[in-house]
């Protein structure tokens, strides 16, 4: 079980609840195809995805953003159990999905990025600290049930 | 690997910095500390509380060497060449891939909280490839 101060649960919660999820979302995964155009490849079905304007302005791109970010969301509720929270999902990942868990890695780089550019001085090196070893424990929990 | 776009990019956003690349090297390397605490193992010499002169200066030789770099884009093997004999050889960072990711990710959230809306998808991705490039050359001598 993963143990977080109460400092960092501080800084995961409180940041947090300012964030807009569903734009936040939407500019993650919009960014993890921009940057890791190799994700492309994951959503073969989503259309028009050949430009940065294209990807940013792709209805379906940002509504499974607000999906995934809200899922995350979940992760940030049940801080204590995290694993058994995303084992559903893992499952979904590695048996439907194939998707190599190294891209987890990648948008939560990724979302960390976007917080630091909405946030400024706020996002702190602590409050960094902190979500950095979020995003990790999430990418270790929907890896957990790979095999 | 970079196109015209990425590199002009990369240039517009460095001449942003406006004379602040010192305290940008040093908040991304206290960050790097921070938030992967085992990179902290390439510098038992130094003092690594925050602010110290140590940590602030060799920022700032990061900082002056990626800015080198920046003016050289066409040619990054020559440009870093130096460099890529000093990590390959004596301070054998942990391959490339690994450790200097982790400086590339605190760099780029330096940028971020500065620039802000700024840090556009376009930028992200010029940056995260130049530093993606960078970590190349810097491990091109490793074996």
């Amino acid at each position: 079980m993963v143990h977080w101060t109460a400092e960092e649960k501080q800084l995961i919660t409180g940041l947090w609840s300012k964030v807009n999820v569903a734009e936040c979302g939407a500019e993650a995964l919009a960014r993890l195809l921009i940057v890791y155009p190799w994700t492309q490849r994951f959503f073969a079905s989503f259309g028009n995805l050949s430009s940065p304007t294209a990807v940013l302005g792709n209805p379906m791109v940002r509504a499974h953003g607000k999906k995934v970010l809200t899922s995350f969301g979940e992760a940030i509720k049940n801080l204590d159990n995290i694993k058994k929270c995303f084992a559903q999902l893992s499952k979904l990942h590695c048996d439907k999905l194939h998707v190599d868990p190294e891209n987890f890695r990648l948008l939560g780089d990724i979302l960390i990025v976007i917080l630091a550019a909405n946030h400024g001085k706020e996002f702190s090196p602590a409050c960094q600290a902190a979500w950095q070893k979020m995003v990790r424990v999430v990418a270790h929990a929907l890896a957990h049930e790979y095999h | 690997m970079l196109t015209a776009e990425d590199k002009k990019l990369i240039q517009q956003t460095w001449g942003k910095l406006g004379g602040a690349e010192e305290e940008i090297g040093a908040e991304a390397l206290w960050r790097m500390f921070h938030s992967y605490p085992p990179t902290k193992t390439y510098f038992p010499h130094f003092d690594l509380s925050q602010g110290s002169d140590q940590i602030r200066g060799h920022g700032k030789k990061v900082v002056a060497a990626l800015g080198n770099a920046i003016k050289n884009l066409d040619n990054l093997s020559q440009a870093l060449s130096e460099l890529s004999n000093l990590h390959a050889y004596n301070l054998r960072v942990d391959p490339p891939c690994f450790s200097l990711q982790f400086l590339s990710q605190c760099l780029q959230v330096v940028l971020a909280t500065r620039l802000g809306k700024e840090y556009s998808p376009e930028v992200h991705s010029a940056v995260d490839k130049f530093m993606s490039a960078v970590a190349s050359v810097l491990a091109e001598k490793y074996r």
